[in-house]
Parts: structure tokens; sequence; C-alpha cells
């Protein structure tokens, strides 16, 4: 058995705030935002940056095993999860799966991290809406998060569990749709509700608590209706009943209920006791405890919290650019030619580049190359190069441009030409910025994004983002 | 080992130009006709009396055959190259080359682009299959890196260097509009030119080379034969090609404010063709303004102007056709128009014009008539630190 080691999340930067949907539309909508997966993200992008904010909030974690939970994979047939794990640069012996297709996919990703050995780390990403004017596309949300388990220096772990399982159609969706398919509302609710019951009891039980004892429940699920007479209805203390996030980022699929358990993790004390139940055909329910280690956990950590990442958000983002970049309004494009789809096998050489971000250091002068490169453009030695990862390094801004007329699925291109902290300099485009707002002299993170699509093929690479506070 | 050059060995005796511009009705093959028959016409010869062809192409054919189709060749030797937008110069050095080992009598250089078939807005190149990292942004938006690197570096204001931009495409318009074979000849506004919808940077579409087609020849012969087909044959002082190790976008230390690139075969071309002092010695440049940051850097690299001075020389006029030293008299690819593999080619014909004194009334160059008789052309292809650069040098008399 093994407990939580570290976690992390990913919110994208963008936010439709739920009001213009009306104003268009004239109808759908409602209060507060959603966070939207910018142009150049998937799930499969949205969960490697969620890894490394995990990864980097703890030294020392040798990864063993990956796992992927989606409702919204990049690829079918081809696993994702091994672009996520080239991009977070794992050893090659370490694992990587998917565990995907349904949102409760995500509640049996969990209890593998549980059941495993070594260190494991579940990611979960999810990109989710519907058509124009839905429930799916106002109450959707798109982010990722990420939960490592080991056995050394646990923050939390799981002391009780209890499912209820049932088969009925409340929502569905043929692989290759663009949206799923909902029934009545009342009838799921119908379903659901007494599902929660035994579930709960099954958990605190297990747990050997009293609902009294619970400091946090969190509520999740593909149900909102359901929620929230369950939520209710499980009867924990006043002011127990945590935000479910959605008012602020929707309700992200299979990442909603590890960002739930991020957020309460977060807020707890040590010996704490947080119950999430995700309500996702059936009811799951884990109960979670604290350890006296997570305090310390999130002192030390410098990656940014959840909280930081949605407070981070930009809300102005327009209706008929969250449209476009959803799929639903096609729009005329640049009278360029359509990018050619990237070389299996000129991928396959550059892996480590690609994903991993590893450039090569010079070791007789030091030089950084990016890409890497056999001669050293300082001093010409050949051969004699050291691999270095620099996904984590920062840079700045030497010049830039705004290119108007690069073919892209959100016009203008932003490119910039960097030099790292510490050596190296590197041409990418920049994502996550408004145009008139770069300098020379910003300072730039990387992020991992998905450049385009051509052919049926995932272009996946490196670009530059502002750093954020 | 040493860069020596072949001054004066070869010269040009007859050279071709098509109009630059959309031919909608004309192949390449067509232009190639066209260029051929001109530059023949030119030297009194018949296509039969040239020995070897080099043929500049980027994408608008591949080997030989795109030559000696159209044009029937009678089992001649013909090489078809590329260098990206040098080309055309490449063209012409290798085929210079070929008359001064000995190898052949006389030979042509050609070189043409049809880039109006593709239907896309600028420029279009194949890409190699590769790992999908490779920069995707577009030529206009990779030499824009150069004007905000220029106006930090040099302390001038967005608004300034705009102006500065916006006076080089607006000379270059002025030429062109004189120019009966410029894709655009008309004059434009000051203000045209700085309202143009916005295509990468600071750049509208008045400061990019027009797109078009065409095609341009020379016919070269050794020095010694070059007077049995005309009086004014134009020499071969100097000709220089680098292809750089592409470090401006991984070394830190490139601030994107020159082509290093231009500044080392610059070096090359003076010190072959003996010239101390380019910006007095010069009565014209014909420089590679494929957008107008570029010309801007050019003047700087090539000797023409201090470092960090060219955008005040700019503004001053010096390089206007009756300025200081003619830059782009014919129009530039700004104005003339660019279709890659001729580009380098044309610039050699404004040059065998204007030293032969038979550019029209108008657009003639007044330093030339009062005895200046040397002419350079650069031409590059790539990006801002990580390019090819030619520079050539011609004179209307052998060296004393």
């Amino acid at each position: 058995m093994s407990g939580i080691v570290s976690y992390g999340s990913y919110i994208p930067y963008f936010r439709l705030d739920r009001k213009v949907i009306a104003a268009t539309l004239g109808t759908g909508g409602g209060r507060g935002t959603r966070a939207v997966a910018s142009y150049d993200e998937d799930t499969t992008s949205m969960a490697t940056e969620a890894s490394r904010n995990a990864l980097t909030a703890r030294t020392g974690l040798v990864v063993d095993a990956l796992s992927f939970s989606t409702t919204d994979p990049a690829y079918l047939d081809k696993t994702n999860a091994t672009a996520i794990h080239a991009a977070l640069g794992l050893a090659s012996s370490a694992m990587a799966a998917d565990l995907g297709g349904s949102v409760r996919s995500s509640v049996a990703a969990l209890l593998a991290g549980v059941s495993s050995t070594g260190t494991t780390l579940a990611t979960f990403a999810d990109t989710r809406c519907g058509l124009p004017g839905s429930g799916d596309e106002a109450n959707g949300g798109d982010a990722a998060a990420a939960i490592v388990f080991g056995a050394e220096g646990t923050v939390a772990e799981l002391v009780g569990r209890g499912h209820s399982t049932s088969e009925f159609l409340d929502r569905w969706r043929i692989p290759g749709e663009s949206a799923s398919k909902i029934w009545e509302e009342r009838f799921g609710e119908s379903e659901y509700v007494p599902l929660a019951g035994p579930a709960v009891t099954d958990a605190l039980k297990a747990a050997g608590i009293t609902v009294d004892q619970i400091d946090y429940l969190v509520v999740g699920g593909v149900h909102p209706r359901a929620q929230g007479v369950i939520a209710k209805s499980v009867g924990v203390n006043a002011g127990a009943l945590a935000d479910d996030l959605s008012s602020a980022i929707g309700a992200p699929g299979a990442a909603q209920g590890a960002l739930q358990l991020v957020d309460a993790l977060d807020r707890a004390g040590a010996g704490e006791y947080i119950v999430t139940v995700s309500v996702a055909d059936g009811v799951d329910v884990l109960v979670w405890c604290t350890t006296s280690a997570l305090a310390g956990f999130r002192r030390q950590r410098t990656s940014r919290t959840l909280a930081q990442q949605i407070a981070d958000g930009n809300a102005t983002l327009a209706y008929p650019q969250f449209l476009t970049w959803k799929g639903y309004l096609k729009r005329e494009p640049a009278r360029r030619p359509d990018p050619d789809r990237p070389s299996g096998p000129a991928s396959s050489r550059s892996e480590d580049w690609k994903f991993g971000f590893v450039s090569s250091r010079c070791l007789q002068c030091g030089a950084r190359h990016l890409p890497p490169a056999r001669v050293c453009v300082k001093c010409r030695t050949i051969d004699e190069m050291t691999p270095e990862r620099l996904a984590d390094v920062h840079a700045t801004i030497v010049t830039f441009t705004i290119d108007y007329l690069a073919f892209s699925m959100s016009p203008p291109v932003v490119a910039v030409v960097v030099n790292l902290d510490g050596g190296g300099r590197f041409m990418c485009e920049m994502t996550d910025v408004d145009p008139a707002s770069v300098a020379i002299g910003q300072k730039v993170e990387f992020t991992f994004r998905r450049l385009n699509t051509a052919q049926s093929v995932h272009n996946y690479f490196w670009k530059a983002r502002p750093v954020r506070a | 080992m040493a860069s020596r050059g072949i001054r004066d060995r070869v010269a040009i005796v007859g050279m071709g130009c098509t109009p630059f511009g959309e031919h909608w009705h004309k192949g390449a093959d067509d232009l190639l006709i066209d260029a051929s028959k001109e530059a023949t016409a030119s030297a009194g010869v018949k296509i039969d009396d040239i020995d070897a062809f080099w043929l500049g192409t980027m994408g608008s054919g591949i080997s030989g055959l795109t030559l000696s189709r159209p044009l029937k060749l009678d089992y001649k030797p013909v090489t078809r190259l590329e260098n990206m937008c040098a080309t055309g110069s490449e063209a012409f050095r290798n085929a210079a080359y070929a008359v001064a080992s000995g190898a052949f009598d006389m030979v042509m250089a050609i070189g043409v682009e049809k880039l109006k078939d593709s239907g896309f807005s600028g420029l279009v190149t194949g890409a190699i299959p590769n790992d999908g990292t490779l920069p995707t942004i577009t030529a206009p938006a990779s030499f824009s890196f150069l004007a905000p690197a220029y106006a930090k570096k040099f302390g001038v204001s967005d608004e300034q260097l705009k102006e500065v931009l916006t006076r080089i495409a607006w000379k270059n318009h002025r030429n062109g509009a004189l120019n009966p074979r410029a894709q655009y000849r008309k004059e434009v506004s000051k203000e045209t030119i700085n309202a143009s919808p916005r295509i990468a940077g600071p750049l509208g579409v008045f400061d990019c080379s027009g797109v078009s087609d065409g095609s341009a020849a020379a016919i070269i012969v050794r020095a010694e034969d070059a007077y049995k087909y005309t009086d004014k044959p134009i020499f071969v002082k100097a000709l220089s090609f680098v292809a750089g190790p592409a470090a401006g976008p991984i070394d830190p230390e490139y601030d994107y404010t020159t082509f290093t690139e231009v500044v080392r075969s610059a070096e090359d071309a003076y010190r072959q063709a003996g010239i101390q002092d380019p910006r007095s010695e010069l009565a014209m440049a014909e420089v590679h303004d494929c957008f107008t940051p570029t010309e801007l850097v050019l003047m700087e690299d090539l000797g023409f102007a201090d470092r960090g001075m060219a955008w005040k020389e700019v503004l001053a006029g010096t390089y206007d056709l009756d300025g200081e030293l003619a830059v782009n008299p014919d129009g530039g690819l700004k104005s003339f128009g660019h279709p890659i593999g001729a580009s380098g080619l044309r610039m050699l014909f404004e040059a065998w014009l204007q030293l032969r004194q038979e550019a029209p009334e108008g657009r003639s160059i007044a330093s030339i008539k009062a005895g200046k008789k040397l002419a350079l052309t650069h031409n590059l292809g790539g990006a801002p630190g990580s390019c090819v650069s030619f520079v050539s040098v011609v004179g209307s008399e052998p060296s004393a």
C-alpha cells in the first residue's frame, strides 16, 4: 500500500466567462467562469504540465510507473501516456499506460496508485465541452491533476473506501462524436442519489470514522444536480463541505476528483479526514487521512499552487474564439499551406529533444545546444557532449515578432528568441500571452504544447510562456 | 589556403531579364526562353554557341532538364542548382568559375522562379520530412526579428524605426516606378506604406518584397575574348559566397542586428576586388532587400554606414538614386519583385545596364557618368543568424 507523497495541478490560462454564452446565443451560460484549454493544448499536454507541477513540488522523486486518465484522449489505439512519459524525461524502465474512456476511470487510477509498490504517478486531464448553448459547454472545464504515490514521507493515506455500481443510461458518447448525449436529468438523479448512502456508509466504516469526523467533503462527477443532493445528504458538520471548484473552473471530467483532492490537501492540517465522492456511473467514496508531513511538504515546495493557478486565469476570452478552439466554428484559414505531419522516424530519433527538451552541453567549453548538436557551435569540438534537460529552466526574451501570416489555429503567432538562464539560445513560439505585452527582457518559462495536428498526427513540442507569479 | 578570386578573368557579354511580376499566362519554360533569348541577342550569339549552362531555381524545376527541355539544347551540360534566395547568384558564380578554369569558352548562367502558381500568400517552400520541432514562422517574421533588436541596441524608438523602414520601402518603390521591368511601377506614399496591413512585427505589406515570377540570364566569356562580343563588357572583380554555421538561433551572443555571413562575404569580396572604402568606390549596390529591416542592417554589414548609424543615413537620403551611393536603383526585391532563382541575376542585370550607361534617362546614376566604374550585388538566403550570403563586385573596365 502506498500513500500520497506529492501532488500537483494544471489549470489552463484562459477562462470563459459564462455570461458571454447567453450574450451571443440568447441562451445557455450561467454565472462564474470555466477553464479553457488553449488551441495548442490537449489532455496529453495538460497532464504533462500537471505532472511537472507535482514532480517539482518535491525533490528526489523517481517515477516507476505512470497512469493517465481522460475521457478525451488525443489518440485512440496509441497510448497517450508514453508522450507524457517522454515529456517528463522518465526512465525507459518506467511503465506508462492510459486508464481512460470514462470519468470513473480516474477513481480506478487513484486506487491503482494506492495499491502500487514503488513510486507511481497518476495523472488526470480532461477537456469537457458540449454543443453551443448546452449545459456541458457552460459547466464543463479543462484542467489536469497529478498525484504521486509512494511509501516514504506520505502526506496523506487512503484509510477507507466504498463503492456502488449500477448500469443505466445517464450520459454517453460514441467514439468520434464531439459532444455527449444526456438522458432526462431527473432520471439520472433518481438513479444516483440512492447509490450514495451505502457507499458512504461502507467507506466511513472501513475508515473507522463517523460523519462528524469528516473535515473536508468534496463531491464531483457527471451529474451536478445529483451531486448537490448527495453532498447535503451525507450530513457533514457546517463548514466541512468544500467548494467543488466548478464556479471558477467548471467540471473537468476525469481530472475533477483528483483536483478536488489537491485543493483539500492544500487546505488541510495534520490528521484530518478528506472524503472525496465521485458521482459517475455509480458512486465512489474515498476517505483520505493527512499526515504530519503535509505542512512541511507545502512549505518547501516552490511550484505554483492550485489556488495561484486558478487566480491567474484570463477571463477575457471571447466566445467566438472559444467556439473556434473547440471546433464549433470553422473560420477562413490563412492563405498558407497546411503544416506537414512530423516524420515518425525523425521524431523517434529526437525523442529526448522533442518531448523531453533535453539539450547537449559541450564538455570542453560548456556551451549549451538547443537542439542538441554533435559539433560545438563555440569551440567546434566534435562528439564531446553531455545531455541536459532544460524544461524547468527560465529564459529571457532577446527579440520577438508577431507573425500575422503564419498558419495557426489562433493567429497571430508570437515568436521569440530567448537566452536561457545558465546559457543557451532557443527560438520558439510563445503562448498564453497578449501579443501587445511581449517585450525584450521579459522572463519566460517553457511549456509542453501541441503545435498542430497534421494528417492525424499530433505534433507536440515546447513553447515559451510568460513567467507568472 | 586562401580565397583568391578570379578578378578580371571573366566578363559578362550579354544579359537578359524578363519583366518580373504575376505572369499568369507564362510558365517557367516561357520565362526561361524569354530571358535566354534576350541574353543571346544582347551578346550577338546563338544558343548553340554556348558550351555549358548553370540554371538556378529554388522550386520551379529539378535537374538540368528544366532548361534543356524547353530550349531544346543540343546535348550540352546543364547544372541545376539551389542556394535558397541566393540561387541566381550561385548560378552566376559557378558559371564564371567554369570559364575561369578554362573548361569552357562561353557559358550561360540563368535563373528562374514561378512563384505565382502556388495559390498561397508569400513564399512557400516544401519541407524535408522532420521531427516537427523546426520553427515554422514565415520569412517576414524571421527577418522582423531584426527590428526590435536593432532599435533596442541603438536607442532608436519604435516610431523612428518605423519611419526608417518606411523610407526604405518608399525609396525602392520610387526607383521601381522608373523601371519598366519592375513588378510595382508606382510610387507609394509614406503614409500608405506606414499604414499598410501588418504582416509581421512592425512590417506591413509594403515592407515586404514582391512575390513574383521572372527569369534573368547572363552570358560569360574569358575576359580576353570579351571585346569580340561587345564594346562594353562587364568584368567580374569579385565573387564571394559563404554559408554560415547557423549559429544565430543557438548562440546567445548573436544579437540580431547583423548578418555575420554578409560581413564575411563582403570582406572577402572587397579583398578580391581591391576595394578599401566601398562607400566611396562603388557607384551603386543592388542588395537583398527582402524586407525593409534587411536593407537597413545590410548598409552596415556591407560597410556603407558605421554601426548603429545606417538608420540616420537612410533618413538623410544617402542611398537614394541621387544620393551618395545609390542602393537598389532598379527598385530592389521590394519593387522589382523577387522570383527567387532569378533575383541574383536581376541584380547583375541592373549593374550591367548602369555601368554600360544604358539605363534610361531619369534613372541613370550620376556618379557613373562622372567616372565611377564599380557596382556591387548582394544576395542572401535564409534568416538572420542562419543564412548564406553572396557578394559580387563587377566593373566596366579591367584593372590597370
